[in-house]
């Protein structure tokens, strides 16, 4: 059973483990503003506002894609759907400034649109910040729009302040409480633990039930293929995979141990502070409605060759602590991806946290993503590097990369050139030579063998020269800001 | 009574160059006849509003129905199609037994369950409805299941026992062409003695490329609702461009006459030409199965089963040999296109005679031969998609333009200007008279002003010298595009008018609305006819049963057709009026009846003093107490156009819209990443009929025409099956793409030479190939490597790989060359 308010009014449903917001309020609730563009996460056109109470109790609004977002999660959720936003001919200042900005063509992708603007509308309710093209290419780069170009969506988001303020008062109404969750039913199939002890519970009981985080990858697998999940275990409410907990680890380095449950979005502020290159990649990680949901532990779990995160976590020499039946278990992030999707996670076993290291004195990262678009893409080749420069030397070099084998991977030979040498062209050479041995990719979709061997070996060129930049203060530009720091 | 009055009533004083003025006069000679009709097409609207969408608040709010939001009795059922594994081969073993043992599955049904017709190709044909033994192509329908859900539908899809003889499949439509295997003719166009021409010039410019295809992306898939009716038929609702085929097409798949099918169409979400052939199939299917089962039946594709069953834009492969003098202007020469049209005809014959109409865009070919082959290969049966062909075949000129301005070392810019049409050379390849050439010179040369085109491409000169990774591209293209279908008889629309006895109006007309704004200025057009303000007229939708034998909404002519029909129905309907009220209102009041207009809500007769007015309610009360209809029907064909196919000459178009946009980008040329700086673009479209909807369609047909030549790329695997079939893999432009500085302008003071509805222009197709600025701006920052000597080959989609992989051929090829100058 589902709780849930929707658009200011309590709702109940029932739903099987599989079934999508989406369908709940196209086919359970006959509810059709929301629209269905690809039912994969990827155009927007479902866009939805969810709201969870805050550390302060108050309601905090964020954008989801309703496709792939699991229904039971609504659980003790507000859900706010275009239809509810506007109070009889008052339109919600979104809604006014698309009609006055001509925003809407053939109207498909608008529901979704307005969302999003919605979303930004509260965001900047709560915490007034100016508009810059950063922050509205983060509102809107997860919704495609095939008729207006955007720049009449990109006038909408500047002016919509300066439409009346008509915003519906449910929208602080408080959620219901969620139902029945402190006590399960034997027989549940979609499981939402809210402690470690619980979670430890639903493994051992239900071993090869699913995880879930925000859904954003294991939905498609119901939405594309049809899968039906016999049972699910839902860990985005477990208290510890939801912390932030600054560490130290045995071998004297601090950071900070990030639960597996911790949303992209939540992640960013951190990143922001420390890590610079990392923080620019979450922006160019799917789309603000894939991070306000996807995780971490979701993006290693996954264990995808193309996942944007592992790359940078394997050059920064991340370690996972897993917990499973046999109790909790650390082991460092080289060893956990065994081939194409398969990983060191035994039975019954799940990622509690990653370990990530705050930077150490000197060094240097540099994530530098390849893809098709900037923006809501995936990767054709990642590459991850950090160093530190000890009197003309490199040092600590690890080089990471994505999209080049079976499993995100270090580049163990090119590393071995570059380690210990001076960062000149030689040294680069070899190194270039080395990654030709390091890996044989594959040509797919995203790009082919030979466009990810010569463009990951660019990338250790432009490594070269970013260093060279660095010595010597050169003002010449060796990559587009747009794309890469 | 409601009576409607309004005191609006501002006029804005017509605002026409020397230029244009003349072109009114000379256009009044042409266009004979002296009924209202032709007399006032001359003018331009008193004031072009840029009104809001129609639907614009629906659009909001989520209150717009599309055809999934449509009510439907419980009992609806639900389809889904087995589609073919396999690229080429026979269906040797077809068990659905399973299938329909399956949970919630009411009826199965397959080729031999087809009472009528089982070729659904529109013009010629080719396409089966179902596979009944060929299999042509990944994802051809082989059966469909209609089920309680629609996930019990796709469920049980997977339980078929399929068996297929595997033949190889061909997916090279070069290698098509060379073995003769085409789904229509070859068709030449010729003028003059080319191969002189090219023996006689001082340089022959000569390369190949590939154009790639597109997915419309469209973000309603194709979807449909059919209910049985009480007799032999079928309601049709619909997310389609072209009704009344769909309504021929269920028809004849049902064996029933065509008034027993009224196919109904209220908006698409998204259409771009997927919806013009590419809806009909989805409806014949829910028909047949509504008719078997007597209940109502949808169909909504998923995304991946959507770009696999469909097909998309053609690929193209271009080869041109062109002669130039010294000063690149062209001589003449040969160009030869070859459209991928996949397994069957489809409209492929019009798109590659559309694709050769405009292998000149806006320059003159001189002495020149045109090609076009039309490809059969086991994808797809390649579609519509806006522009038609015309913006492969302007590729190829495009291409030699930054060919030739390589070779005689001059700016592009330069180049282009140069082989503009001009006096002298104002005929095109297949024998039109290019009009308003001097237009098209003045929109360019604002927009090389406006666009700073010079100093920004010294300053990018300069750049480029100092910075050896990031290079920046600089062009200007411009858009030359032919507007009427090049099928004649489709250059027709109806319209139906009715007038309610509160005043309120109702217009029905032959065309759809995909979000073009059509349904707007339709409303907008009748308005002004009747004097009234916008809300006093609807469009409910479009029907078959209401407006007949309809053309599709296609080729740009929407409102350039079917704004004519509706206006003369609101024509014969105001004569009708005025008649009226001559004699009974005002009789012997010495007014005179020429003088009679509609504004601002009421009927005006006579001048100062002796005017008279009364308000548009009360007139059509009287009129209706009086006997006198309120309904009209109104027609429009358009005149002079003709194209003998024999012989390759003609004039297929009405008249040209012109364009030019200028990019700039920057390049990664160690990554082939690359970004859009700047966009500048000033597009002709007459007098707009409402600037707000025209400015959206220049501004969204650029960035589409953008993703088409950039960041689209469609992917097939050996064995011919579309890789790239969900938005995760085939990327159209985002929020991101829109380039920071975007000047978008129409042009103005320019009305259309020909009497067009109100003096405006077609505005669907020509900006999306504006978007070939971007592409030319990347072959300039790469040939920035090569110290501008050389234009790099890029074909298209000009992905961040293919940008790369042609900057590496390049820089080696240069770099070789120096070192081996060196030694």
């Amino acid at each position: 059973m589902i709780d849930f308010m929707l658009n200011g009014q309590p709702r109940r449903c029932e739903a099987t483990p599989e079934t999508s917001v989406l369908e709940l309020l196209r086919e359970t609730l006959g509810v059709t503003g929301t629209k269905e563009g690809c039912a994969s996460g990827d155009c927007g056109a479902c866009t939805v506002a969810i709201g969870e109470p805050g550390p302060d109790g108050e309601l905090r609004y964020h954008s989801a894609n309703a496709c792939i977002t699991p229904a039971h999660q609504l659980n003790g959720r507000h859900l706010v759907t275009v239809d509810g936003l506007a109070e009889g001919e008052a339109l919600h200042p979104a809604q006014a400034a698309m009609v006055a900005c001509h925003g809407s063509q053939c109207g498909f992708c608008t529901p979704g649109i307005v969302m999003s603007l919605f979303t930004l509308h509260e965001q900047q309710r709560q915490a007034p910040a100016p508009l810059t093209p950063q922050r509205l290419e983060a509102a809107l780069g997860g919704n495609l729009c095939r008729c207006t170009g955007y720049r009449p969506i990109r006038d909408a988001a500047m002016t919509m302040s300066a439409h009346p303020d008509h915003r519906p008062l449910w929208l602080d109404a408080a959620a219901p409480k969620q139902g029945e969750q402190a006590d399960p039913p034997a027989d549940a199939t979609f499981l939402q633990p809210t402690s470690l002890a619980e979670l430890n519970e639903c493994l051992k009981r239900h071993p090869r039930a699913r995880l879930v985080a925000g859904g954003t990858d294991l939905w498609l697998e119901t939405t594309q293929r049809l899968a039906r999940f016999e049972r699910i275990i839902d860990v985005t409410r477990v208290a510890e995979l939801n912390a932030v907990d600054e560490a130290t680890l045995k071998d004297g380095r601090h950071g900070w141990w990030v639960g597996a449950a911790v949303t992209y979005s939540r992640l960013e502020p951190l990143l922001e502070e420390h890590y610079d290159a990392f923080a620019h990649l979450l922006h160019r990680l799917g789309s603000q409605q894939v991070r306000n949901r996807g995780t971490l532990g979701g993006n290693i779990a996954n264990a995808s060759p193309i996942g944007d995160t592992p790359p940078v976590l394997l050059s920064l020499g991340s370690r996972l602590r897993l917990v499973g039946p046999e109790g909790e278990r650390e082991l460092p992030l080289d060893e956990f991806f065994l081939d194409y999707k398969r990983t060191a996670l035994r039975e019954g076993e799940a990622i509690r946290a990653i370990f990530l290291p705050r930077p150490a004195a000197g060094q240097t990262l540099k994530v530098w993503k390849l893809s098709k678009r900037r923006e809501d893409d995936i990767s054709a080749v990642l590459g991850a590097f950090t160093w530190r420069m000890e009197d003309g030397i490199l040092r600590d070099v690890r080089l990471a990369f994505g999209g080049m084998a079976a499993t995100p991977k270090r580049a163990a030979r090119a590393e071995a050139a570059l380690e210990g040498h001076a960062p000149d062209a030689s040294a680069f050479l070899a190194a270039r030579e080395a990654l030709a041995e390091d890996f044989q990719p594959m040509s797919d979709v995203r790009g082919s063998a030979d466009y990810r061997r010569l463009s990951a070996a660019n990338l250790l060129e432009r490594l070269r020269l970013v260093i060279a930049q660095a010595e010597t203060d050169s003002p010449r530009e060796v990559m587009l800001h747009a794309y890469a720091h | 009574m409601r009576t409607l009055t309004k005191l609006n009533n501002s006029t804005v004083a017509d605002d026409v160059s020397a230029e244009s003025a003349t072109a009114r006069h000379e256009l009044d000679g042409r266009i004979k006849g002296s009924s209202p009709l032709a007399r006032d097409t001359m003018h331009a609207a008193p004031h072009p509003h840029a009104q809001a969408h129609e639907s614009a608040v629906k659009h909001v709010t989520g209150r717009a129905a599309y055809i999934d939001d449509l009510k439907a009795p419980a009992d609806t059922l639900h389809v889904a199609l087995g589609l073919s594994p396999v690229a080429h081969g026979r269906l040797t073993r077809l068990d659905l037994d399973k299938v329909r043992g399956m949970p919630g599955v009411v009826d199965v049904v397959g080729f031999h369950d087809v009472p009528g017709h089982t070729d659904i190709g529109p013009v010629f044909p080719g396409d089966p409805i179902f596979v009944e033994e060929e299999i042509s192509y990944v994802g051809q329908v082989m059966f469909a299941v209609a089920a309680e859900s629609h996930r019990a539908a796709r469920e049980a899809v997977q339980a078929a026992g399929v068996e297929i003889d595997e033949q190889p499949a061909c997916l090279d439509p070069v290698a098509a062409a060379e073995r003769g295997e085409f789904v229509r003719p070859t068709h030449v166009q010729q003028s003059g003695d080319w191969e002189q021409a090219l023996a006689n010039a001082a340089h022959v410019i000569e390369a190949e490329q590939f154009v790639g295809g597109q997915e419309h992306f469209y973000l309603e898939g194709q979807a449909c609702l059919v209910q049985p009716t009480e007799d032999e038929g079928v309601i049709v609702h619909t997310s389609n461009q072209h009704p009344s085929e769909t309504q021929k097409l269920v028809a004849e798949v049902l064996g029933i006459p065509f008034h027993a099918v009224t196919v109904e169409v209220r908006r698409m979400g998204g259409g771009f030409g997927g919806k013009e052939t590419q809806a009909s199939p989805w409806a014949c299917i829910a028909a047949l199965i509504a008719r078997r089962t007597g209940r109502a039946t949808r169909v909504r594709l998923p995304r991946a089963d959507d770009m696999r069953a469909t097909g998309k834009r053609h690929p193209f492969h271009n080869r041109y040999r062109l002669g130039v003098d010294d000063q690149g202007v062209i001589q003449g020469g040969e160009i030869t296109v070859i459209g991928d049209c996949g397994y069957s005809p489809d409209l492929s014959d019009a798109i590659v005679d559309r694709a050769m109409f405009h292998s000149d865009n806006a320059y003159s070919l001189g002495e020149a031969r045109v090609t076009g082959h039309r490809a059969r290969t086991h994808t797809a049966s390649n579609t519509a998609f806006r522009g038609f062909g015309g913006p492969q075949g302007m590729m190829a000129i495009e291409a030699a333009m930054d060919d030739i301005a390589r070779r005689i070392g001059e700016d592009p810019l330069t180049v282009r200007k140069r082989n503009f049409y001009r006096p002298g050379r104002q005929t095109t390849h297949y024998g039109q008279q290019v009009d308003q050439i001097a237009l098209l010179r003045e929109l360019v040369e604002q927009l090389e002003t406006s666009s700073e085109y010079w100093t920004r491409r010294r300053a990018i000169t300069e750049f480029n010298a100092e910075s050896p990774i990031v290079k920046r591209g600089l062009a200007l293209t411009p858009v030359k595009f032919g507007i009427s279908f090049t099928a004649k008889h489709l250059n027709q629309a109806g319209a139906l008018l009715h007038v309610y006895t509160d005043g309120s109006v109702m217009i029905n007309h032959g065309g759809t609305e995909m979000g073009q704004g059509l349904h707007t200025k339709i409303c907008q057009v009748v308005a002004r006819e009747l004097g009234l303000d916008t809300d006093e007229v609807r469009i409910t939708a479009t029907r078959t049963d209401k407006v007949p034998n309809t053309s599709p909404t296609a080729a740009s002519s929407g409102a350039d057709l079917n704004g004519q029909a509706a206006r003369d129905a609101c024509v014969k309907l105001k004569e009708r009026l005025f008649d009226f009220a001559h004699e009974h209102l005002y009789k012997d009041q010495g007014l005179d009846r020429e003088d009679m207009r509609l504004e601002s809500g009421h009927l005006v007769a006579g001048y100062g003093e002796s005017e008279r007015r009364i308000p548009w309610g009360e007139l059509v009360q009287s009129a209706y107490l009086n006997r006198i209809s309120l309904s009209e029907k109104g027609f429009y064909a358009t005149p002079l156009i003709h194209y003998d196919r024999n012989v390759g000459q003609g004039r297929p178009f009405y008249y040209y819209a012109f364009g030019a946009a200028v990019a700039e980008v920057s390049v990664d040329t160690l990554t082939g990443e690359y970004q859009v700086d700047r966009v500048d673009i000033l597009h002709d479209v007459g007098d707009s009929l409402n600037p707000a909807i025209d400015l959206g369609q220049v501004e969204g047909g650029f960035i589409q025409g953008m993703g088409w030549l950039t960041s689209e790329e469609l992917k097939w695997n050996e064995a011919g099956r579309l890789i790239s079939d969900g938005p995760a893999t085939y990327k159209i432009p985002t929020y991101g793409d829109l380039p920071p500085v975007f000047n978008v302008k129409l042009m103005e003071g320019h009305p259309n030479s020909m009497a067009s509805i109100y003096r405006s222009k077609a505005v669907g197709e020509p900006p999306f190939m504006l978007g070939m600025a971007v592409w030319s701006a990347l072959r300039d920052a790469l040939a920035s490597l090569a110290d501008y000597a050389e234009a790099p080959r890029l074909d298209t989609p000009a992905t961040p790989e293919r940008v790369l992989m042609a900057a590496e051929a390049l820089r080696s090829r240069y770099d070789a060359a120096q070192a081996q100058g060196a030694v």
